[in-house]
């Protein structure tokens, strides 16, 4: 049906602008990697060499030294970080999902006033950028004591994750037949049940692509985490990586290599499941 | 005569609708608590610290109120009309750089060619990079002395020697807004590639039919189909740069040189966690919330006459 899908472009265009998108999307990253695998010496040569003359994997162990990132406390900081962030991730993702995935089913199904409102009100909340919140949770979180704590942080990823699994799975659950659900219920099911049972189930490729997005979300959040935490006990990879680079002789080596490896696990998952994130990309659900 | 039996009819359903309702409360109750506390207590109380003066360097003064006075004291500070200036340039800059590469990405990956989706795949990787990872690459590629965008154009006759790219007044900005773009282009071209695959190629065979050129099909038949959909992008993105932080965080440390990347979002951080001013910081952000609030009814509006 597609015969000819746009045809836009003349086959020369084609394969100069193809070069263009290949060398704009991929040279940097390329030069991200090729920097990895180099000593400190080598990357410090003069004039820049563009093939590493000598290549090491050196980095990817130093940088899970404990001194790796300046303070030397005995245990690995970049491990730390990594583990926080790993503690966050997951717990922003488990957290907006039963609450977002129980308020979409709402919203999908039960008539209520002001609905529509309301999931106006939730969507709009999840562009609002964290510069609007951060003052008045900053104030919260240190009268609560809880500044420098994990909880706070996933607390505060809430603000954007919840809101996004709501308008997200909404959308999903309309699209779940309602016939489904009345068949299940007719044969003696409760409401809830059939939520479970049927819909749910049903749900399972969305709930797994709203998951991921909000997990990358959450691994990549900067501002909060900056302003939340001021020790190794919750600073996240993204706060360790950008202290690193403030300090006054940066390692490039290990520095390129830390921000290489903690991109790794949303490549790879993005890799693995690109249809989600297309098709998440695609309804504009995203921040950023 | 028939009440009785219509009322036990009856009965049975309004005791399922009202369970009905319940659960509708209990499933939406997590979720509205946890927001209120976390959105919509803080947007209250970052109000009421507005219309008060509350320093936390200096505790002893208390909070008086002040009225409109740290808004008034905004509106007064050049400082503040500057970093406004910042967001508007990087925000204008930065959205039209994604749009002209983002059309041409998703119109190029429309067309049917062998490795195609491989194509495709290639934008998962500055999409995924971590923001503050893409803050280091650039700082790296960007080095003085040892980065290698100095050390191509050297080569390539473009500069006569290298350049300070994130000690410079005018280059720092424009550098950060490349860097920038080079990681939400994937987002845009995505949006887009979303909204050209629905046109009928139906169209563009009439079009050719009637003779009409590559280009002519591109401006008569492509663009304004995609107009909603770039609308949506439009203001997405534009919500997305007004709120830039991150990047200029980790490549210049302080929204230096001299002040010239010091957007509103890193102006606001400044007062409040440098300065300690939390009653400024709040009116600060309150001011950044209006104008958002405003920029989403207008994205929710064009989504909604989009779809």
């Amino acid at each position: 049906m597609v015969m000819h899908r746009g045809n836009l472009l003349s086959p020369a265009l084609r394969w100069a602008l193809l070069l263009v998108y290949l060398v704009f999307t991929l040279l940097p990253l390329v030069w991200l990697f090729l920097s990895t695998i180099q000593t400190q010496a080598s990357l410090l040569t003069l004039p820049v060499q563009i093939i590493p003359s000598e290549i090491t994997w050196q980095n990817y162990s130093d940088i899970f030294k404990p001194a790796a990132f300046g303070e030397n406390s005995g245990t690995s900081t970049f491990l730390l970080a990594i583990r926080n962030s790993v503690i966050v991730s997951l717990g922003t993702t488990a957290v907006a999902m039963v609450f977002g995935t129980l308020a979409a089913y709402a919203f999908a199904r039960f008539n209520f006033p002001r609905k529509r409102t309301l999931l106006l009100i939730v969507l709009g909340s999840q562009l609002l950028p964290a510069i609007s919140l951060i003052i008045p949770l900053f104030r919260m979180f240190k009268n609560a004591g809880l500044l420098d704590s994990l909880v706070a942080l996933i607390l505060a990823y809430s603000t954007f994750s919840m809101p996004f699994v709501v308008w997200i799975m909404a959308g999903y659950f309309q699209s779940v037949p309602l016939e489904l659900e009345e068949a299940a219920r007719i044969d003696g099911a409760s409401r809830f049940q059939s939520f479970m049972r049927v819909s749910l189930p049903l749900a399972a490729p969305g709930l797994a692509a709203t998951a991921i997005f909000t997990l990358l979300n959450a691994w990549d959040e900067f501002f909060f985490a900056l302003i939340f935490t001021s020790t190794y006990s919750a600073k996240t990879v993204p706060v360790a990586l950008a202290e690193f680079i403030g300090r006054h002789n940066v390692n490039w080596g290990l520095l390129v290599t830390g921000g290489f490896i903690a991109s790794l696990p949303p490549i790879i998952l993005s890799l693995a499941f690109y249809r989600y994130i297309v098709s998440g990309l695609s309804a504009g659900g995203i921040k950023g | 005569m028939n009440q009785p039996a219509s009322a036990a009819r009856a009965a049975p359903r309004r005791s399922r609708e009202l369970s009905e309702r319940t659960l509708g409360i209990v499933m939406l109750a997590p979720m509205l608590l946890v927001l209120v506390l976390v959105i919509g207590y803080p947007l209250v109380d970052s109000f009421w610290l507005s219309l008060h003066r509350v320093n936390l360097a200096s505790p002893e003064q208390g909070q008086p109120f002040v009225g409109l006075s740290n808004y008034l004291y905004a509106f007064n500070q050049p400082d503040f009309w500057y970093s406004i200036q910042r967001t508007i340039y990087f925000t204008v800059l930065s959205v039209a750089l994604e749009l002209v590469l983002g059309i041409t990405f998703a119109v190029l990956l429309n067309e049917r060619f062998r490795g195609n989706l491989g194509a495709r795949l290639a934008m998962i990787f500055p999409w995924a990079l971590l923001t503050v990872s893409n803050g280091v690459l650039w700082a790296w590629i960007l080095n003085p002395t040892y980065g290698v965008a100095n050390a191509l154009l050297v080569q390539a006759g473009v500069l006569s020697g290298p350049k300070s790219w994130l000690s410079d007044t005018f280059w720092t900005m424009n550098v950060i807004i490349l860097a920038d773009a080079w990681k939400t282009v994937p987002n845009m071209t995505l949006l887009l590639l979303a909204g050209l695959q629905p046109i009928s190629a139906d169209l563009y065979e009439a079009a050719e039919v009637d003779g009409a050129t590559r280009w002519q099909k591109f401006t008569r038949i492509t663009l304004p189909l995609l107009r909603p959909v770039i609308l949506v992008a439009i203001a997405l993105r534009t919500i997305g740069a007004f709120k830039v932080f991150d990047i200029i965080y980790v490549l210049t440390g302080n929204g230096g040189p001299a002040n010239s990347t010091k957007v509103i979002a890193f102006y606001d951080y400044d007062q409040a966690f440098h300065y300690l001013f939390f009653g400024y910081g709040a009116a600060i952000s309150w001011l950044i919330t209006a104008f958002m609030l405003v920029m989403i009814v207008i994205y929710i509006r064009l989504l909604r006459s989009d779809v």
